[in-house]
């Protein structure tokens, strides 16, 4: 998702783009995420900043994009089940509020005319109109197209080494197939991200994250919102190896209902968690009790990329010219696509960076040119 | 890590599907001294193959369509006679490793549909993987009418004594679909024994279309030497045809079905040495159903989420590497029958005795029986049998060109109804190079089959015109089977840090990214 934003951009900028995966378009973590764009989920700062742009690009974006990539303007529904809880997420809100975000706080008598399913008895919570929702494969595989001719699409070729000049300037790829002459490349590799900053000598220590995703059979609309526990929003900064679980509900235009984002720390292992299984299910009846009864069909896993300060890489590597980074966004890399497509468009072109972009300096983490 | 309080029984074995392979199993491990639970998703014993009426029909000849009853009812009271524990109406949907590492846990859901709220539990020392196998279908044009049903499904029906979809209701006391005119169509041996099956059931049978030529078989005749039996009941089915008057058509497939409330008939056209239909050659045949099918896929869910290694059969399918005592690449994991590779009941049987044999070796310490003459006489008739599946599997592989016959609208997906036409188009204009993208782009498999009805036909499709890549890995579906949220939520016994996380990769894992 985030290559096909910078390939569009980029191409949109008047630039001639090649876009090279080993795989099928979406077929690393995109293909295995819910398509969450979120602002609810995100702390004041610089990913903050990132992902209310990205709302703002999203929204033209679902007007250029067919409507199958199934872009919905649904909203955010966080929900407190007591009163201490209701109180830290109200202060949450508050301090979102000052940086930009809509947040409606909620009275718990009223959450039913927001989500009429919803458990009784819950103490409060507060809205969020700016969530929304898109199907993550769909729509990379239409920004690639919208791009138009300036992008030439190469599937199933590995890059397995990047070409340098003699002052260590990025010169191209090359693949099985053989060379690609390119001024620029951008590292999109997602999880797989750190692998390629080493073919190009320089360290990036993205590392997976793995989240399983529950399906349920196909459904009457149940769920109307993106609907989850306010103990999602303490995990995400978290750096607790511990099996983490909060369970966002919600529904989909096709029927099934997802019940998602468990995180874990466990390398590329897709072995089923019945653990991480159990919770997402018992979070889910616990929020919706009509769910009890429902099917789970489907389960899988993806490895969201992460890096230590849980922040992503966007921009120019200082230790490689010629080399940029677009990787390292957990697990809001859908949601977080277009701004970053955005911003290394204007890099690419010498134009206006739409924020500041030190936070996301790939050299952060030390560590220079290797070898 | 403390282990959670359990009421659990723990069993040295846990064998997955009582057909022949997993009765053979588990009679083999229990008369060994092991402690076995059986577990099934029917009601009774029998699999697929020893299918046969519910008691409540009071069926009084079950045997009346199995050739080899007397084989079955040996098992069965073998395993009544021991002590091992009939799990029937267990819907296994996961198996995973136990806290403790040495030992693992199956999940299963119980209900005659899967669908009672509470799970169960089973813990074993050793898991033997009897899991069967599942019709391959290619779709066509029509193939969504009311009255197509499935080759493998049709014989079911027939075995367990009830009436096949879209047949006029027999009157009662008659046999099932007696009178109607069924068509037999698609490729492999099935389809003679669906045939005489249904011809002894009192059906008409207008037409046996094999897509396959049997020439394939005469290439390898050392093969056919070793494997008499095989030869004697291609023989004795085929002589049940000639003797109803069925015709068999070989290098040929029905390439459209005619009718849109129910079949009223068929086109069968001829096919080339890659399975197009040559133009003109089609001709119509009148019938009131089509029973069709492409032979069979092992079904690999609980495998595969395991991490067991799979390869590919000649046929493309997937299938499990075992080694010669039967085990996977998962220490502890065994398996027998068609997960490695579709090969008849014979073979099921065969492999599932030694699978038992080596358990109960392994788990009492002490090295495979591999000196004693049955282990060997086993062996023997395990290679001889794998080398005849092995022709099989070749003889009858779908040509690339079948898909040749589909046009556009033809659904693929039928859960889903997504057609042909947005298939190829994914594959063409939109970047998908293997079945998972297809999947994500157009929603084909999504639906409650979960790929297993399209997703040959969805693969082939998404390699069309292009040269072989990779081979694409064995499709993942971590649930097994449908389990209800508060089943799941209800799950006992998991600590909270989920310690028992392998090391071992998963054996399909991802290769895209960068």
């Amino acid at each position: 998702m985030v290559g096909a934003a910078c390939a569009y951009y980029a191409a949109r900028r008047g630039l001639r783009v090649t876009v090279l995966d080993r795989g099928s378009v979406a077929g690393g973590t995109t293909g295995a995420g819910e398509g969450n764009l979120l602002v609810s989920d995100k702390e004041p700062g610089p990913e903050l900043q990132l992902a209310l742009l990205s709302t703002q690009l999203w929204r033209d974006l679902a007007e250029v994009l067919p409507s199958r990539i199934e872009y919905e303007a649904k909203g955010g529904l966080v929900v407190a089940s007591d009163r201490t809880g209701l109180a830290a997420l109200q202060e949450y809100a508050a301090r979102q509020s000052a940086a930009g975000v809509t947040a409606d706080v909620v009275p718990g008598e009223r959450l039913r005319d927001l989500e009429p399913q919803l458990a009784p008895g819950l103490a409060g919570g507060v809205h969020y109109p700016q969530d929304a929702q898109v199907q993550p494969a769909l729509a990379a595989a239409h920004l690639l197209r919208a791009a138009g001719d300036r992008v030439s699409l190469r599937l199933g070729e590995e890059v397995t080494r990047i070409l340098a000049g003699t002052r260590g300037e990025v010169r191209g790829v090359r693949t099985p197939s053989g060379d690609l002459h390119a001024r620029h490349v951008v590292n999109a590799a997602g999880t797989w991200g750190g692998e390629l900053a080493r073919l190009a000598g320089v360290t990036l220590p993205v590392l997976p994250r793995r989240g399983f995703v529950l399906v349920t059979e196909p459904l009457p609309r149940l769920v109307r919102h993106k609907v989850y526990a306010a103990d999602y929003v303490a995990d995400v900064a978290s750096d607790s190896a511990a099996l983490q679980t909060s369970a966002v509900v919600e529904g989909t235009p096709a029927g099934p209902v997802l019940i998602g984002a468990s995180r874990e720390r466990v390398g590329f292992d897709r072995t089923p968690s019945v653990a991480a299984l159990r919770r997402l299910a018992a979070q889910a009846v616990r929020l919706f009790p009509a769910l009890a009864a429902v099917r789970a069909v489907r389960t899988y896993a993806g490895f969201r990329p992460y890096l230590p300060d849980h922040l992503p890489a966007i921009g120019p590597d200082p230790r490689r010219p010629g080399l940029l980074h677009a990787c390292g966004h957990e697990g809001a890399g859908i949601g977080l696509a277009p701004a970053t497509g955005r911003i290394i468009a204007e890099l690419l072109t010498g134009g206006q960076l739409p924020l500041d972009i030190t936070p996301f300096r790939p050299d952060r983490f030390g560590g220079g040119v290797a070898g | 890590m403390p282990h959670p309080v359990t009421d659990d029984p723990e069993y040295d074995l846990a064998v997955i599907g009582a057909g022949p392979a997993g009765l053979a199993g588990a009679v083999a491990a229990a008369e060994l001294g092991l402690s076995v639970a059986l577990l099934d998703a029917s009601s009774q014993p029998g699999g697929q193959f020893y299918r046969h009426p519910a008691p409540a029909l009071g069926a009084t000849r079950p045997e009346a369509l199995h050739h080899d009853w007397a084989t079955f009812t040996a098992l069965r009271r073998r395993l009544a006679d021991s002590t091992a524990t009939l799990l029937a109406g267990h819907h296994v949907w996961t198996v995973v490793r136990a806290e403790a590492r040495d030992l693992w846990d199956v999940h299963a859901v119980t209900g005659a549909d899967g669908d009672r709220d509470r799970p169960v539990r089973v813990r074993a020392r050793a898991v033997l993987l009897a899991t069967g196998a599942y019709e391959r279908h290619l779709p066509f044009p029509g193939w969504t009418v009311p009255g197509v049903v499935g080759a493998g499904g049709a014989q079911a029906m027939l075995k367990s004594g009830l009436v096949l979809p879209g047949l006029r209701a027999s009157p009662a006391g008659a046999r099932p679909g007696a009178g109607a005119r069924v068509v037999v169509a698609g490729s492999g041996p099935l389809l003679l024994a669906v045939a005489a099956t249904l011809a002894a059931a009192g059906a008409r049978v207008p037409a046996v279309v094999e897509a396959s030529g049997y020439l394939g078989y005469a290439r390898h005749p050392r093969t056919l030497a070793a494997n008499p039996h095989k030869v004697a009941e291609a023989a004795r089915h085929g002589a049940a045809l000639l003797r109803h008057g069925v015709r068999l058509r070989t290098r040929s497939a029905v390439t459209r079905v005619h009718g849109s409330d129910r079949v009223e008939a068929v086109t069968v056209s001829r096919l080339d040495r890659d399975w197009r239909p040559v133009r003109g050659s089609g001709r119509r045949i009148a019938c009131d159903a089509l029973a069709v099918g492409f032979g069979l896929v092992p079904q690999l869910d609980l495998a595969t989420g395991l991490g067991c290694a799979t390869r590919r059969a000649r046929d493309g399918s997937h299938l499990l590497d075992l080694d010669a005592q039967q085990e996977t690449s998962v220490p502890g994991i065994w398996a027998a029958g068609e997960t490695g590779g579709i090969g008849g009941v014979e073979l099921a049987l065969t492999e599932g005795e030694l699978a038992g044999r080596a358990i109960a070796a392994r788990l009492g310490g002490r090295a495979a029986a591999g000196g004693s003459g049955r282990g060997r006489a086993l062996r023997r008739r395990r290679a001889r049998m794998r080398a005849f599946a092995a022709v099989m599997a070749a003889v009858h592989a779908p040509g690339a060109g079948w898909s040749r016959w589909l046009d556009d609208t033809t659904d693929v997906c039928r859960c889903e109804e997504v057609g042909a036409g947005r298939i190829r188009e994914a594959a063409t204009a939109f970047g998908a190079r293997d079945a998972r993208t297809v999947k994500l782009l157009t929603r084909a498999g999504m639906g409650w089959c979960q790929g297993r009805m399209c997703g040959t036909a969805v693969a082939c499709l998404a390699a069309e015109g292009r040269e072989q890549g990779p081979p694409p890995a064995p499709e993942r579906r971590p649930l097994a089977v449908p389990v209800r949220l508060d089943a799941l939520a209800a799950l006992t016994g998991t600590a909270a840090s989920d310690p028992g996380e392998p090391e071992e990769h998963a054996a399909g894992e991802d290769s895209t990214g960068g």
